[in-house]
């Protein structure tokens, strides 16, 4: 049982004059078991939210708290907020030459766990990870993310997240650039996760499309750096149809993230 | 493009469409970098050139070539070629003493190889591409002949071709000359794996055959102290491939020059490099590729680490793509990565394009620490900032290495590497940059 909670989140970039805030006080609590969707115009913060979380040094926390059961993620490293149980699926997962996909992941999952995982459920695990992926077995040899297509990228970031089995997921955005076919696989990764039961998932989006393969429990609307209006799955509905218009209207200056 | 107080980086990819139209002029050649021109005493001679293209195009990168190492004059260090070299320490070599030292050979012929070797004078050595500097000459010179590697035509080797060459830690400098004449349609892997304590000149030529598929690895695994200067040239012929791959980890100063020229159209040529220069290693390489047919294309990817005071590493890359080379598809990458302060690396892509009938022509360029996004998302996977460095830089050589092909060769060598990674100061000490 995961409890993430965010309160009072203000983030900015670049330092002295150049610094721009970009979340003006964002207030945020996902548990394990809900799925929350997150969603905003480009350039409300979204991605800013999903990084600061993460712990990218390109960000600087100007104020706030974030906790995960009750442990400052804040004052971690990025590699222990991992351990801890944070996950980001990333909009533009980065290539890493000369490094392969198998060494990579049980790196990953050597450090997740403490230990090396055993040899032969390990390879057994990945093998039926990416066959639920439809990702080729040749995928596991080649290095991460050097010329991976859009979709190949967003299934490896999923297959991370199953293998890892991370406490609170937080999917930048992994819906865009798939056609539907990969949405699908991809939405069903989550969905595996998700009925396992102990996973908590905020899911950033620009679209309402993800949303009818991962049906979310709590939807915000996020614009200019902060939550404006919080809602069900019937919130994405109206935004489905009227769009950010509302929201943005009234919002002289968007940020962008 | 030195990276020895702030470490820049910079990307100098140019799109052929761009250059073709805007660049494109009568006989004259175009750059990226710094020019080429020759310094004072380096006597480029209009139409002294040797290499098989069409007539001299008057551009000013043409290279003077010759067999006689008096035609260079004595290099003083200011020249463009000599420019980045630490004349002192190379000093032994250019003295050019006669002498007849040779490095121990330990061989590794499979079937379908033959071993024989000729003296001066004979017909194949005056065929041979002409040395491009002093030291290239002298070798040819000193040599007085050369070891000739032959793959018979259409052979299909079931193992590579292996010469040890080592050092015996003499003081006299070594003379060699190797030829590997591969026939047409021939398949042949060879590799040459310097190690021990040399002073050693040697010149490599590959000549190969119409159709034939050749790969050349050149490990330079020399002990402390040894110094090592070479030319080597490729003659691709019709349709052949040619990968060339060069390491170079050990030694005092490694200065090796590769050259490609295309023999006839359809010709491909892929040049790998790695190199890794620890305190006070010196180690350049200049590749010059001339596209003088049509419908050819060359590859370059070379990439370097440095750590540890005064480690220097020059790599410089010219491609000439003549008006008759239509057709041709070229690209090459340098890549190099500085661990640690008070190392210096120099980078200097040349793109010369006499034609616009190209595929494709581009360059890039890039040194500086780590990349920050891939650590990043390494240890957003849980994996400590140290272990992600380690497998960051690992990477960065085994994206290269993994081209050599040959199992127990590249685990060598990456074991080698890993054992130099080992005297990484630790991260703390090391602020990974911010972009």
């Amino acid at each position: 049982m995961s409890v993430l909670e965010i309160r009072d989140l203000h983030v900015s970039v670049g330092e002295g004059d150049d610094a721009k805030e970009i979340l003006r006080g964002v207030d945020l609590t996902v548990r394990s078991g809900e799925t929350h969707a997150i969603m905003g115009p480009n350039g409300s913060g979204k991605s800013t939210l999903a990084y600061s979380i993460a712990g990218h040094p390109k960000y600087t926390i100007t104020g706030g708290t974030v906790t995960l059961d009750g442990e400052d993620v804040l004052a971690m490293s990025v590699d222990e907020r991992a351990r801890a149980g944070l996950f980001l699926a990333m909009q533009y997962p980065v290539e890493v030459p000369g490094v392969s996909v198998s060494n990579f992941l049980r790196t990953a999952a050597t450090a997740i766990k403490g230990e090396a995982p055993k040899l032969r459920t390990w390879v057994k695990d990945v093998k039926s990870e990416m066959e639920l992926l439809e990702m080729d077995p040749a995928f596991a040899e080649r290095n991460v993310n050097e010329g991976f297509s859009g979709g190949e990228k967003k299934r490896h970031e999923i297959l991370q997240m199953r293998l890892l089995k991370p406490g609170i997921a937080i999917l930048d955005e992994t819906d865009s650039g798939l056609d539907v076919d990969a949405l699908r696989i991809v939405s069903e990764g989550v969905n595996r996760s998700r009925e396992e039961g102990e996973i908590g998932v905020l899911l950033i989006t620009h679209y309402t499309r993800i949303l009818r393969y991962i049906k979310p429990d709590f939807v915000h609307v996020f614009v200019n750096g902060k939550v404006v209006e919080e809602g069900g799955p019937e919130l994405a509905e109206k935004l489905e149809n009227e769009g950010y218009a509302a929201y943005v209207k009234g919002s002289q200056e968007v940020a962008s993230a | 493009m030195s990276a020895s107080d702030n470490p820049t980086t910079t990307g100098l990819t140019t799109e052929s469409a761009v250059l073709a139209g805007e660049l494109f002029g009568d006989g004259v050649g175009t750059q990226a970098g710094p020019p080429a021109t020759p310094a004072e005493g380096t006597g480029v001679a209009p139409g002294a050139h040797s290499h098989g293209g069409p007539a001299p195009t008057g551009s000013p990168a043409e290279r003077f070539t010759s067999t006689d190492p008096d035609a260079f004059g004595v290099p003083t260090g200011r020249e463009e070629t000599w420019r980045f070299t630490p004349m002192k320490r190379i000093k032994p070599l250019l003295d050019g003493a006669e002498s007849d030292a040779h490095l121990t050979w330990t061989t590794d012929l499979p079937e379908g190889v033959e071993l024989t070797s000729v003296e001066a004078g004979d017909p194949l050595l005056k065929g041979l591409p002409e040395p491009v500097d002093r030291l290239a000459a002298l070798a040819r010179q000193r040599s007085g002949g050369a070891a000739v590697v032959r793959v018979a035509k259409e052979a299909q080797l079931d193992r590579p071709v292996t010469l040890g060459l080592a050092g015996t830690g003499s003081d006299e400098v070594v003379w060699g000359q190797l030829v590997v004449e591969v026939g047409a349609f021939a398949k042949a892997t060879v590799v040459l794996d310097h190690t021990g304590l040399a002073r050693y000149a040697g010149g490599v030529t590959v000549l190969v055959g119409d159709g034939a598929q050749v790969s050349l690895v050149s490990v330079q695994d020399w002990a402390p102290g040894a110094v090592h200067g070479g030319q080597y040239d490729a003659v691709v012929g019709r349709d052949a491939t040619f990968k060339q791959v060069v390491v170079t980890l050990g030694g005092d100063l490694v200065r090796l020059v590769s050259n490609v020229q295309y023999a006839g159209p359809g010709g491909s040529a892929e040049l790998f490099g790695v190199y890794f220069s620890d305190e006070t290693q010196h180690q350049e390489h200049r590749l010059w590729v001339d596209h003088a047919v049509p419908n050819c294309t060359s590859n370059v990817l070379y990439k370097g680490a440095l750590q540890g005071e005064g480690a220097r590493t020059v790599w410089i890359g010219d491609v000439r793509i003549r008006p008759a080379a239509t057709g041709t598809e070229t690209y090459e990458l340098n890549r190099n990565l500085v661990l640690t302060d008070g190392a210096r690396a120099d980078s200097v892509p040349n793109l010369e394009i006499e034609t616009g009938e190209i595929v494709g022509a581009g360059h890039a360029s890039a040194t500086g620490r780590f990349d920050d996004e891939q650590l990043f998302y390494l240890c957003s996977r849980g994996i400590d900032a140290e272990t992600a460095r380690r497998l960051v830089v690992r990477g960065f050589f085994t994206d290269v290495v993994q081209h050599i092909g040959i199992d127990a060769l590249q685990d060598r060598l990456m074991a080698t590497i890993d054992d130099r990674l080992g005297a990484l100061p630790a991260l703390d000490d090391q602020p990974v940059e911010v972009a």
